[in-house]
């Protein structure tokens, strides 16, 4: 099967720039793709981009051929939406068109704009991932759906608020050094513990924040990266996409994410591997119960046993299996569109030792990028190998 | 919140009121909740109502502190999910302190209203 080359990538820093556009900001990460890439705009065959809010926070739809536009391509263009797996589906997507042999360039990625909402706003906005009827209507937010989560998790299979923390606060040490991130600035477990509650047992520091931001990959098949000469050596190997009930209530397990784990099987036989391949992820850790949730689903860790991952170091940078090295949605940032694709550009950074904690997996070859949305109705799993 | 109602669901919300909550049930006896017209579980067109049994257990629950807007008034209130058989729901808990909720407590569906918007609430208050 042909190999998806990962030609170029390019992220906004992520934070906290409620004036800015989504139009302006992935044109800005859409230039740094291109120039990485040595891929020309015109012979861009489609845009593939993912957004979730754009409706609440900038009164805007359509906004496929807006971002073509935007990133100066002249290619007919489709936005993607599956709440914070948006762009994940969108890559999930452009790696089959461009296997398929229908086309051989896409330009695929996803922006947010989120803060410009304000707390309560963007809360009510990312509630909309859930069902309204039977879900949003009893007052479930997106941190008190995790919270339902956790708590269950807590009570099933056991585990403490401080086990929690140590996800946090790893993930703040991984982005000390990413230029890109939202917080580069160390936590310590007392800090989470100490935090405000959101809803309990997650308080401020077991969430990510609300972010901008944009990200941007310029995908080629191998045969078009060959003929161009591209400096091109990470490829997506294994693509997946996973889906369940809508509801937290209506799944079978309160504490599992049965999606996350079918986009990973399906990702992993996709690529020929299994999880003992894996160097390394980012998965998504919108809060850090989602984490534990991830690594088990990808059986990266025995069910139960997630939770203590990060505690025990065995995903810390120096760990046997780092999770998160870019930050992760924790301090990295969460800029919900922008999550999946940005996923897939730290991972091709982080293999092809350009990143600031490429240091920390040096050898490495074979990584994963995990995108869900809402309580894990949408997943998707991305397989990333050194090919040159 | 539109003053249109929402078929299926506010007919069960109006049930509710008057201690007939139901699911929908199909010929094998998969259990789901309105407005729905196939199963979601075997693709069975053929739903019938199915009278809820009168208390649930709760399997887990939060105290949110920061609410939607739509909630603001409300907050820190609790949310649970309990399961009733068929069916498990999700709603808020009342009639008892907050520190006192517990995974495992017996529960009987009521139907409040939001403290902010006046919309009812799905809400669970211990047997
Ligand atoms: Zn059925």
């Amino acid at each position: 099967m042909s190999e998806v080359r990962v030609a170029g990538v390019g992220l906004t820093p992520f934070g906290n720039v409620p004036e800015r556009t989504s139009r302006d900001l992935f044109g800005q990460a859409s230039i740094e793709a291109f120039e990485q890439s040595g891929v020309a705009r015109s012979d861009v065959d489609g845009v593939l981009y993912g957004n979730f809010m754009g409706e609440l926070s900038e009164h805007q739809g359509h906004q496929g051929p807006l971002m073509a536009e935007a990133a100066g391509v002249q290619a007919p263009a489709t936005r993607y939406e599956s709440a914070c797996a948006s762009s994940g589906v969108a890559v999930a997507d452009a790696v089959k068109r461009i296997r398929n042999g229908e086309d051989d360039v896409l330009l695929v990625g996803g922006a947010e704009r989120m803060t410009n909402l304000g707390t309560a706003g963007a809360t009510e906005a990312l509630a909309i991932a859930a069902d309204d009827l039977w879900e949003v209507r009893a007052g479930t937010t997106f941190p008190g759906a995790y919270a339902l989560m956790a708590q269950a998790y807590f009570e099933t299979y056991g585990g403490e608020h401080a086990d929690l923390a140590h996800i946090a606060v790893k993930n703040h040490d991984n982005a000390l050094e990413n230029e890109k991130a939202q917080y580069q600035r160390a936590i310590e477990v007392d800090d989470v513990l100490e935090a405000p509650q959101v809803s309990s047992p997650l308080g401020l520091y077991d969430s990510c924040p609300i972010s901008d931001g944009a990200a941007a990959l310029v995908l080629t098949s191998e045969s078009y990266a060959e003929e161009h000469g591209l400096e091109a050596p990470v490829a997506i190997t294994g693509t997946g996409q996973g889906g369940d009930r809508m509801a937290l209530h209506d799944r079978e397990y309160l504490a599992r994410s049965p999606a996350a784990r079918e986009a990973g099987e399906a990702a992993y036989a996709d690529a020929g591997i299994d999880a003992n391949d894996v160097d390394f992820a980012e998965v998504h850790d919108c809060f850090t119960i989602a984490e534990v949730l991830a690594i088990e689903a990808l059986d990266l860790e025995s069910i139960g046993e997630g939770v203590t991952a990060a505690r025990d170091g065995r995903t810390t940078a120096d760990g046997e299996t780092p999770i998160n090295l870019s930050g992760g949605l924790k301090a990295k940032g969460h800029p919900v569109g922008a999550t999946g694709a940005s996923q897939i550009a730290e991972v091709t950074s982080l293999l092809a030792n350009e990143h600031a904690n490429s240091d920390a997996v040096s050898d490495a070859t074979t990584a994963l990028a995990h995108n869900a949305g809402g309580t894990v109705a949408s997943a998707t799993v991305h397989v990333l190998e050194v090919v040159e | 919140m539109s003053e249109i109602r929402d078929d299926g669901f506010d007919d069960w919300l109006d049930a509710a009121e008057e201690g007939a909550a139901y699911s929908l049930e199909c010929p094998d006896g998969h259990g789901s909740l309105p407005p729905r017209q196939v199963c979601p579980e075997c693709g069975s067109t053929e739903l019938a109502r199915q009278q809820l049994p009168e208390s649930g257990t709760i399997e887990t629950f939060t105290v949110t502190h920061v609410p939607t807007p739509s909630f603001e008034d409300d907050a820190p209130y609790a949310t649970a999910i309990a399961d009733f058989g068929p069916v498990r729901l999700t709603g808020q808990v009342a009639g008892i302190d907050l520190e006192s909720i517990e995974n495992g407590l017996e529960v009987e569906i009521a139907v409040t209203v939001s403290e902010t918007t006046g919309e009812r609430v799905l809400t669970f208050e211990p047997v």
